[in-house]
């Protein structure tokens, strides 16, 4: 059942200061925290080890000054980590030169950015079709393909705007449509949605979930708002100075933190965002009146009005469509009014 | 840009409430006194010592600099090889590569297509008619901004056309043109190599620095030596003159470009090719822009000074109606030099401005409707170039109708000179004897042991030992080259030029801080003022009160103006509104805001704008040797005159050490008082 791996990284390093290399080799590969601070080095990324696997949501979150974009152009070779294996569906590519490098980056990666970087002399349609450009993509085939993503990204009849001329929403969109032109395996998306208003960003969101349902890309994303990590991830990693602390489902991460700090993260998210019916359900079939059936991955958030109008018990399947047990009003209730200790 | 790198600085310990060894005021009013007594007793110390080197550096000691980079040069230029390739072959070819494009702009513009030789040269193909120039600046106006843009283009050159400096005005124009592209793209790609090479900027920067702060003449005698008299050394000189600021604004605007964009290219997968012209010089382009425009305004300031060297044009008719002390000549081409300057400076603000609605409405339409300027832009040519051949005022602005001023302003100037030379002279005599001559005594007596002590303990005083002995050195050398008392006339011109415009100038600043409307018009008339190449400045001065120091420095003070209230404006707008509101509410009047509060705060940045003007002032005052001064100015000057190269790059160094004595004296001056204001 477990998806193919397509990234993964192993003892990754990355220190800013003076002779890295040097530094992590006079200890022994792993110096703690406090043989940085004495060197006055920073350690941004320190020993991470992810697993990214096909079709999934990584999120990547952490405080500010984590070590999250770090991680991201680690991982994207955009900078070059100081020690550790970074292996791209089956291949180790730390090793790779920029030549090797730039195949990759052209057809199987895209990144959106914090900032949109967008090309300010070039229109929508044109920053859209600029990763073709690269490539050497003749004009006509280009501009098609550029057209199609802008439509996807809802900005048809904006194509000859300047991107002065959009609001950030509008901008963040031609970020999108622009890493999704070159159609990559992996996608990278560093804080795409920081920049924008609450409510835009809302917006983007649910966009961002309706690409993703068509698409099925395998995405790296970063973010520091855990309600959007919860709302979007697969499976969430939170750092903590240059450390990965923890990597689990949003479920786990609330249910069983790590450490305090990742308590402090997830101690004011509402249950019911994060709990899936797998997670409270009571073993076996209902015994007596069934009001419906609900599957193990679905969120109180997401089906407590039914459970709650409904008389009777629901019954709850696995994915392959066994009943592993049922679920009833009290429960629910006691998970939105925060009294449970539920699971 | 040294306020944003000054400001930077890590705040100072807090010296000034500890026990300083000598209290600030005490310093400088011993040094003052004893600098007196020295220049007022140099005399007598070196009668009673019997010690004639105190006032005159002996020659025995001065190295033969200017021998040596004479002979240098002459080397260079007859016997350097370089790969088997001789250095004189590499300056013809350079000399080639300028003639050729020149000489086509000039056939365009003012000679057409000639064929034959001298006398019975025969024109095959008429240059661009009048009206076809001025239709394609008011279509250049139109495309760049709009209609208003487009009407001032046209009125501009109709104004050149009308008042008869049409044919010298092209020649200028043809200078530019050439100078331009030249500039632009060697300062363009320096620039870039500078941002992908650390090496290269660490080799460039200095050098740039050394540029900024050598006088302009001082460029033109090398290249004098190098490519002869004419308009390809005029070319060079203003190419060379103009790059540096290029480079600078390419370093700086790559710089600029945000992180994403880089990480944008490298991720789309570009080439280094790619990565820089498609992604960071597009995204660099509106800082780019701007450097463009400080192209062209250098290129023409410089075009018009390069006419001593032998570039024709309005600066050629400005200089021969300064040697005959032509008034009317003179006044005629001084304004054509201003329209012109200031038709090139609007235009060129106005690409660098474009606005993204503004393409992108150009953007629309058909194909002959996106280049309807460039189309009906050919059009005119070829049509005023047929109808010319049968209408001759279509292709050439006919003589009768021009419209000469030049007796006008003789007149009006006569009428000044025979109505009010009582009064200008009474002005000047004041000035003279009471300002100008003291200060000039003081300078230039005083002993160079002394001097070179003196500036020393300045430097110790405002910036730390390791300033001290970079003034130290700089001036050190200045001694050696035997020029001490020429530099001495250098300093006390331009000195009591800085002065008198920082009286004039900080006031008109604070005025025009007062509200938006002042400024402005404020605003506007020193964009102005600083758009006119410098040579303008010397016509009125010259026409008014003749030669020597006093019109020297009327001339600097002008030139120079610009800086200080620019900055005295700049620091009062900015003086943060909480402390206004709090020194309304302890009830300041006016006044007292202003001496009080706002005057000590702002008083760094005065010093910034102090610094500028120095420099405005030293670059002005080598130009006034045309007017007869006795400083470096004039050393290089007759180094120009004699083409002696050794003596002009000494002279010309000279002028550029103390501008970097000054620079970095004013710079630690202005850190010291800001770290003081923050400590405090
Ligand atoms: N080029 C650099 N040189 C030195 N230190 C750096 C550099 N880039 C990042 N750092 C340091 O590495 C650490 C991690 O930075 P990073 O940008 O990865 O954090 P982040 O989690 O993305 O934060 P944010 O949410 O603010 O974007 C920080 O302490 C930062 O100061
Ligand atoms: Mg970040």
């Amino acid at each position: 059942m477990e998806r193919p791996v397509l990234l993964e990284c192993r003892n990754l390093w990355k220190v800013y200061g003076h002779r890295p290399d040097q530094f992590l080799k006079e200890h022994g590969g792993n110096p703690s925290g406090d043989a940085l601070r004495r060197a006055g080095m920073i350690g941004a990324v320190r020993d991470a080890n992810v697993k990214i696997r096909q079709g999934e949501i990584f999120v990547i979150m952490g405080l500010s000054g984590s070590g999250k974009s770090t991680l991201v152009r680690c991982l994207s070779r955009l900078i070059r980590p100081d020690a550790g294996e970074l292996i791209f569906d089956g291949q180790n590519i730390l090793p790779y030169t920029d030549k090797q490098m730039l195949d990759i980056r052209r057809r199987r990666m895209g990144m959106v950015f914090q900032h949109f970087a967008l090309l300010p002399h070039l229109t929508v349609l044109e920053n859209a079709a600029f990763p073709l450009e690269i490539q050497g993509v003749p004009r006509a085939k280009r501009e098609a393909q550029a057209r199609e993503v802008i439509e996807l990204v809802g900005l048809k009849g904006r194509e000859d705007y300047y991107p002065s001329q959009l609001s950030g929403g509008q901008q963040q969109r031609v970020g999108i449509a622009r890493s999704l032109a070159v159609e990559p395996d992996l996608w990278f998306l560093d804080e795409p949605f920081s920049a924008l208003d609450p409510l835009i960003r809302r917006e983007m969101q649910d966009e961002f979930m309706r690409l993703q349902a068509m698409l099925k890309k395998t995405i790296v994303f970063i973010t520091h708002d855990f309600d959007e990590a919860i709302r979007l991830a697969d499976r969430i990693a939170v750092m903590r100075d240059g450390r990965i602390v923890q990597v689990a489902t949003p479920q786990d991460l609330v249910l069983s933190p790590a450490d305090d700090y990742v308590a402090e993260f997830t101690r004011y998210v509402p249950k019911s965002k994060v709990l899936t019916m797998g997670a409270i359900m009571a073993p076996g079939a209902a015994a007596g009146d069934v009001a419906g059936e609900l599957i193990v991955t679905d969120r109180v958030e997401a089906v407590a009005d039914r459970i709650e109008r409904a008389d009777g018990m629901f019954n709850i399947r696995d994915e392959e469509g066994r009943i592993v047990g049922h679920v009833g009003r009290a429960v629910i209730i006691d998970i939105l009014v925060g009294r449970s200790s539920a699971a | 840009m040294s306020v944003s790198e000054t400001s930077a600085t890590p705040p100072a310990p807090r010296r000034w409430q500890g026990v300083p060894s000598v209290p600030g005021w005490a310093f400088w009013v011993v040094l003052l006194g004893v600098t007196w007594a020295a220049s007022h007793y140099a005399m007598d110390i070196y009668k009673a010592l019997d010690a004639r080197w105190i006032i005159r550096f002996p020659a025995a000691w001065q190295p033969d600099f200017e021998g040596r980079i004479s002979a240098g040069m002459k080397w260079l230029l007859e016997e350097a090889e370089l790969f088997g390739i001789l250095f004189r072959d590499v300056t013809r070819a350079i000399a080639r590569l300028i003639e050729i494009p020149y000489d086509l702009a000039v056939d365009l513009l003012v000679t057409g297509v000639l064929q034959g030789q001298g006398q019975q040269a025969q024109q095959v193909l008429p240059p661009l008619s009048w009206i076809a120039v001025t239709y394609i600046f008011c279509a250049l106006g139109h495309y760049a901004k709009g209609w208003r843009l487009a009407a001032l283009m046209g009125a501009c050159f109709l104004y050149l056309a009308v008042f008869g400096q049409w044919a010298s005005a092209m020649l200028t124009l043809a200078s530019v043109l050439i100078a331009v592209p030249l500039a632009a793209v060697g300062g363009l790609l320096l620039g870039i190599l500078a941002f992908r090479v650390p090496m290269a900027e660490r080799i460039l920067r200095p050098v740039l620095d050394l540029m900024q702060t050598v006088p302009i003449f001082a460029y033109l005698v090398p290249i004098l030596f190098m490519f002869g008299f004419g308009p390809v050394a005029a070319l060079a000189a203003t190419v060379i003159y103009a790059m540096p600021p290029m480079i600078r604004v390419t370093i700086v605007a790559l710089r600029g470009v945000p992180e994403e964009l880089g990480e944008l290219g490298v991720m789309v997968g570009a080439t280094s090719g790619q990565q820089m012209w498609k992604v960071l010089v597009p995204a660099a382009r509106p800082t780019l822009m701007v450097g463009l425009n400080q192209v062209i305004m250098l290129t023409l300031n410089m075009v018009i000074i390069a006419s001593m060297i032998g570039a024709g044009g309005l600066g050629y008719d400005v200089l021969t109606a300064l040697r005959r002390l032509d008034i009317g000549g003179g006044v005629e081409a001084g304004l054509a030099i201003v329209v012109l300057a200031i038709a090139l400076d609007r235009l060129s603000q106005a690409f660098s401005a474009r606005t993204v609605t503004l393409r992108a409405s150009q953007s629309r339409g058909g194909w002959a409707m996106r280049h309807r300027w460039l189309l009906s832009s050919l059009a005119v040519v070829l049509v005023t170039a047929l109808i010319g051949l049968a209408l001759p005022w279509v292709q050439t602005y006919p003589k009768a109708a021009v419209i000469s001023t030049g007796q006008i302003w003789a007149d009006a100037i006569g009428y000044i000179n025979v109505n009010y030379f009582d009064t200008l002279d009474a002005i000047k005599t004041v000035l003279l004897t009471w300002v100008l001559l003291p200060v000039r005594q003081f300078f230039t007596g005083i002993p160079w042991p002394w001097g070179l002590a003196a500036i020393t303990l300045i430097g110790a005083r405002v910036g730390g030992w390791r300033l001290a002995a970079l003034v130290f050195a700089l001036t050190g050398l200045v001694v050696l080259t035997g020029l001490w008392t020429k530099a001495m006339m250098t300093v006390y011109l331009c000195g009591v030029s800085v002065v008198i415009a920082s009286i004039i100038g900080i006031p008109i600043g604070i005025l025009a801080a007062r509200n938006e409307m002042s400024n402005r018009v404020v605003g506007v008339f020193i964009d102005t003022l600083q758009t006119l190449p410098s040579f303008v400045y010397l016509i009125p001065v010259v026409m008014l009160f003749r030669v020597g120091d006093f019109s020297a420095m009327i001339a600097i003070v002008a030139y120079a103006l610009a800086p200080a209230v620019r900055y005295a404006a700049h620091g009062i707008r900015s003086v943060d509104p909480q402390i206004v509101e709090a020194g309304i509410v302890s009830g300041c009047t006016p006044w007292q805001m202003l001496r009080r509060i706002k005057l000590p705060i702002i008083a760094p940045e005065l010093l910034l704008g102090l610094n500028q003007t120095v420099m405005l002032a030293l670059s002005m005052l080598v130009i006034t040797a045309l007017v007869g001064t006795r400083d470096l100015g004039q050393e290089v000057y007759i180094a120009l005159t004699k083409a002696n190269v050794g003596q002009g790059i000494v002279a010309g160094l000279a002028v550029a050490f103390i501008a970097i004595i000054a620079d970095r004296l004013l710079e630690a001056a202005a850190r010291r008082m800001r770290n003081r204001a923050g400590g405090a």
